[in-house]
């Protein structure tokens, strides 16, 4: 037991265990798994046949941290900055290390300025925002909602009320500001 | 191209996008035949991950067929059957060099904390990723692997993440014969790791959740004792009960940012944005795990703070282990572990959506809506 130098005994021994589950033991030996020990030179470079790979065309200035040297030879090309979260991104990267929580913190806030210019700005295409096809909402009429809840004991379901506020309530608020305004200028006037 | 597009939290759509071209030589282009949406998406979809912009396509997990290559690539050949790690990595910088492909230098220009990783925000990177019907991959002679003609497409697309990172995050517990295993979280890299610590030799294999039917299936699937959480006054008194209060040897984090089981936690992090992650996994995990245990991390977690009991980790002298997997790495003794019978990753899908429907999969999956485990994307099913 625990509190004497005996490890507390095992419901089944290995004999039982090798029998009981495929492949039991297959990996026992630590020469057998592929991540030990964690560092190991890698012969073949995987492939690679370059000691510093040829640079990737940058196109537009491209934001990077400023723990890195330089931009890396090759980055991803998805959403270039753009707009006021592109400027918040832009002072995000230029100004503060990753060590530092107003780096992450300023991305973080760009995100949620970038969703609303994209939300307001796709009222001017042919495709406007649509809460109710881009959340999968509707999922919860064809992938039993209910059900899948009801009488589970699930831990998720107390703060999952909170999800349409999340997403509905700053809309709620906008219009709500919108109407306000409107009726103002309309007693003004 | 038909791709799904990311439009704020909580919000997924499928747009007509330009199709990818080649950007660098050892680019290629990649048809995809079928891609999954991981638990890591989440955190993307609910606005955790700092830099993820409007309009990126997410999606890690995918396999297809190379349709281009760029005038480097010398390993590749169009109509290649491929399947894509996560990771993408050069095969030369520092890290690379000595087998941390998750840790790649010579990929991400946003961070120099984590690598690049395929639709997973600028954070890592800014590569658009694979619930589309094309993706670029770059470093084709290095990344990609042709999937052997015996292994079926779910198998394949559930190597290049969830069971990848399963096995990891078993060895980095560092588990001999014997030891007793606790695996926080029963999604599927949490199944494919307890499944994994059989295969290490462990003696016991305890998986703890919230959700009955992922239980059920660690108990059909991973042949592990379960313990659902919601039943115990107290999870931790409960580990240590059943361990003749000892503890167990080995804990294993396979849930990550936005862990369930305490409220505050769960809302600060994932709802408000104010903490990295939800720690609850991992302090259920530290203070489960035997004096002197090993804690493995595989759940994901965000770039900020999270409220971490360091403390108890420090006095207790545990050896906290953690990483991206290094996809690549695990691959050829995976693929002898599926030949041989003792893995059938496909065995833990539930759902196969075509693209046109990502985002009612999405809200499936997030909400654990119809005993959702693990969805696949079909870019072409109907």
């Amino acid at each position: 037991m625990t509190y004497t130098s005996d490890k507390p005994a095992l419901p089944e021994s290995a004999d039982q265990l090798r029998a009981r589950i495929p492949g039991w033991g297959a990996d026992l030996d630590p020469k057998d798994r592929p991540s030990v020990p964690k560092l190991q030179w890698q012969e073949d470079r995987t492939g690679a046949h370059w000691d510093f790979p040829d640079r990737q065309p940058e196109k537009w200035p491209r934001e990077r941290s400023i723990e890195h040297k330089f931009l890396t030879p090759v980055f991803g090309t998805s959403c270039p900055p753009k707009g006021a979260s592109g400027m918040i991104r832009r002072l995000a990267y230029r100004k503060f290390s990753e060590g530092r929580a107003a780096h992450w913190l300023l991305l973080l806030a760009a995100d949620r300025v970038d969703a609303w210019e994209s939300h307001l700005s796709s009222f001017l295409t042919a495709r406007p925002d649509n809460p109710v096809t881009e959340t999968g909402v509707l999922s919860e009429f064809s992938r039993h909602g209910i059900s899948s809840r009801v009488g589970q004991k699930r831990s998720d379901v107390k703060h999952q009320v909170l999800d349409p506020v999340i997403v509905a309530g700053p809309w709620v608020l906008a219009v709500a500001v919108a109407v306000t305004a409107v009726r103002k200028l309309l007693r003004r006037s | 191209m038909r791709a799904m597009v990311y439009r704020g939290p909580y919000k997924v759509r499928v747009e007509e996008k330009a199709p990818p071209v080649v950007e660098h030589p050892n680019d290629a282009i990649v048809r995809v035949t079928m891609a999954a949406i991981c638990g890591s998406d989440l955190h993307l979809y609910h606005g955790m991950m700092p830099d993820t912009r409007v309009g990126m396509t997410f999606g890690h997990e995918f396999i297809g067929v190379v349709e281009e290559v760029g005038p480097a690539v010398r390993n590749l050949v169009p109509g290649d059957r491929v399947m894509m790690p996560f990771n993408i990595f050069c095969g030369t910088c520092w890290f690379c060099a000595r087998g941390l492909y998750a840790n790649c230098h010579n990929v991400n220009p946003n961070a120099t904390a984590v690598g690049g990783i395929y639709g997973y925000s600028h954070t890592c990177g800014g590569y658009d990723g694979g619930q589309a019907e094309y993706v670029r991959v770059p470093f084709a002679d290095v990344g990609p692997t042709v999937i052997p003609e015996w292994m079926d497409d779910e198998d394949a697309v559930l190597l290049t993440d969830a069971l990848a990172t399963g096995y990891f995050g078993a060895q980095l517990g560092d588990i001999v014969e014997g030891d007793v295993v606790v695996v926080f979280g029963a999604g599927p890299v949490g199944l494919f790791a307890a499944k994994s610590a059989w295969l290490m030799g462990a003696g016991r294999v305890v998986v703890v959740d919230h959700l009955e039917y992922r239980l059920a299936k660690a108990r059909t699937f991973a042949h592990a004792e379960t313990v659902n959480f919601t039943e115990c006054d107290d999870i931790v008194v409960h580990m240590k009960k059943i361990t003749d209060h000892l503890g167990a040897d080995v804990a294993i984090d396979a849930v990550g940012a936005e862990a369930d089981g305490n409220f505050t936690q769960h809302v600060t992090a994932a709802k408000l944005k104010l903490q990295g992650g939800s720690p609850v996994a991992l302090n259920w995990a530290i203070d489960s795990v035997r004096k002197g245990g090993t804690i493995s991390v595989m759940g994901a977690y965000g770039p900020m703070f999270s409220a971490v009991k360091f403390g108890d980790a420090m006095n207790k002298g545990l050896t906290l282990r953690m990483n991206q997997c290094h996809v690549k790495r695990q691959w050829p003794r995976l693929f002898e572990h599926i030949r041989n019978g003792y893995l059938k990753p496909s065995d833990i899908v539930t759902h196969r959506i075509p693209l046109e429907h990502i985002a009612e999969g999405y809200h499936m999956f997030s909400a654990k809506l119809d005993g959702c485990i693990k969805p696949l994307i079909v870019p072409n099913a109907v």
